[in-house]
């Protein structure tokens, strides 16, 4: 197959999904489109099995908290998808209300995804439904928060371990 | 029987532990822990400017940190719209190939060791110290550079160095990288212990993100300086090596070895055009030089580095301090494979280490 241009790329996922995609942003430095959450598993099986995508690389799923948006505080969860065969690429987002960030998890789709869902996990605080072992995994099992989250304090000791600020 | 392999063991390459269910000497099945390293990099970077992050890369992946600086310099230049001058192009693909050769003389140099060849480690430190003087000489470090910068560089790179450089590579290439086939790749014992063992299809490998030459050691022709090129790569003649099964199954520890090995070649190729055509001028962009401050968006840039794809994500909210930088570290992706290929086939304890070797990770990068 060819590798597309982001445009026909959306309009691949549109012809099949016709509600998934909410919102493009084609304009910026770097183009993206917001896909419903609760249509993110559905879409995902899409752009890895549809042969005129090809996503076979998920590269990398980031968590990014937004306490401040107007429309109300949000987690936005990216997902770079890069297609090794077609060499285009896409980045995709879902966004999450913040006092109960739940989407599916794609480690099914993708097994790289396991790690990452883990680390958004650890790190923001976000569900990943359907993960086999969301547990955290750069943090300690019993750490406390989620480091990335912006109104997170860290503790002032841990296990007795004091926390020296310079 | 369970066994704790690690957090300190020679053979995991740092702070790494995998827990094995063995019988006998049988590895039945493992699980990764990692973290010990952890330190948020990330958290970090929200409380800095975007000059002074750039310290905190080198320390992700110690070994190659050149490609680290460039990734998220890159990825800053992007967001800002910085033109970087034609020179500090041209001096970036010296130092990161130059680099590169350096991180993958310690993957062989190590990797031997791992198998049990004493020798190769010490030829290998011995050519790793004069790119290693060479880098000293540019900036004044010898593995945390922080040499690649947003805009530029942060030195001028002079004639002299440029003569050290191409005189390195005149000793390297061909005599030392053929003394190191002759020495180590095609020594039978070492090929019995590395062919045949621990095979990735490549399939699995794409699904489990693995990058770099451990992906192009299972025969996927991916290499993001000549798929998706960054600087002047497009501008630069190399091929690109794949393995191929030639002692053994496509994809198994002596093809990711390879790979490594005919990939110095390439990146002394690459080094030698870019000393020959570089041009006069200016090597960082002065405004750049002294602070930065990216309008309101987002950008996320890969480069290729020494263990696979460098992405940062950085979103700015129109300040002078990152709004959120993620990282993605290609040896967290390529280490998770493993409990996979555990679980695949029963593999002996001794072949667990030759795996962890050939994958060649690094455990500042994986914990960030």
């Amino acid at each position: 197959m060819a590798r597309l241009e982001i445009g026909q790329i959306i309009a691949v996922i549109k012809e099949k999904l016709p509600e998934a995609v909410v919102e493009e942003v084609l304009d910026g430095v770097e183009p993206f489109v917001v896909v419903k959450a609760e249509q993110w598993g559905e879409t995902a099986q899409l752009c890895r099995d549809d042969s005129r995508l090809g996503f076979d690389l998920l590269s990398c799923i980031s968590g990014v908290d937004y306490p401040e948006r107007e429309e109300g505080p949000e987690i936005e969860v990216i997902y770079h998808l890069d297609s090794t065969v077609n060499h285009h690429g896409i980045t995709i987002k879902v966004k999450l209300p913040r006092s109960d960030p739940r989407v599916a998890s794609v480690e099914k789709i993708w097994q790289t995804a396991d790690w990452h869902e883990r680390e958004t996990y650890d790190l923001v605080g976000v569900v990943f439904e359907g993960h086999h072992n969301l547990v955290r995994i750069l943090c300690a099992e019993d750490w406390v928060g989620h480091p990335l989250r912006k109104d997170y304090e860290p503790p002032d000791s841990f296990h007795g371990i004091k926390n020296v600020i310079y | 029987m369970l066994l704790n392999m690690g957090p300190q063991h020679p053979s995991t390459h740092g702070v790494f532990r995998v827990v094995v269910r063995t019988d006998g000497e049988l590895v039945l099945e493992s699980e990764s822990h990692i973290g010990y390293l952890h330190r948020c990099f990330e958290k970090c970077a929200e409380g800095n400017n975007y000059l002074q992050v750039v310290p905190y890369t080198d320390r992700m992946d110690y070994l190659c940190a050149m490609m680290n600086n460039w990734g998220y310099a890159a990825a800053v230049e992007d967001l800002a719209g910085i033109e970087v001058p034609e020179r500090a192009e041209y001096i970036r693909v010296i130092v990161a190939e130059l680099n590169r050769v350096a991180s993958h003389l310690l993957a062989f140099g190590t990797y031997g060791l791992d198998i049990g060849a004493i020798t190769p480690f010490l030829y290998a430190f011995r050519d790793r110290e004069r790119i290693l003087k060479i880098f000293e000489k540019l900036c004044g470090q010898r593995l945390n550079y922080s040499y690649v910068r947003v805009g530029g560089v942060t030195f001028d790179m002079t004639d002299e160095i440029l003569a050290d450089i191409e005189a390195f590579c005149d000793y390297f290439d061909p005599k030392i990288l053929d003394e190191y086939d002759n020495l180590l790749s095609y020594n039978g014992i070492f090929i019995s212990r590395t062919s045949n063992v621990g095979v990735i299809p490549a399939e699995l490998a794409v699904s489990y993100g693995v990058t770099g030459p451990s992906l192009r050691g299972s025969g996927v022709q991916r290499d993001l300086r000549r798929d998706a090129p960054y600087g002047i790569y497009d501008r630069l003649e190399f091929d690109v090596p794949v393995g191929s099964g030639e002692m053994g199954q496509l994809g198994d520890c002596w093809d990711r070895y390879m790979v490594r090995m005919r990939e110095m070649r390439q990146s002394i190729r690459l080094v030698r055009q870019a000393v020959k055509d570089i041009p006069e001028g200016p090597f960082c962009d002065k405004k750049a030089y002294r602070a930065v401050k990216p309008k309101a968006g987002e950008v996320y840039k890969r480069v290729e580095g020494a263990r696979g794809e460098v992405g940062f994500y950085v979103v700015s909210d129109g300040t002078n301090i990152p709004y959120r930088v993620k990282a993605r570290a290609p040896s967290f992706c390529n280490i998770s494979i493993l409990d996979k290929l555990t679980s695949l086939s029963d593999v002996m304890l001794a072949d667990l280490v030759a795996i962890i070797g050939s994958l060649d990770i690094v455990l500042g990068e994986v914990d960030r």
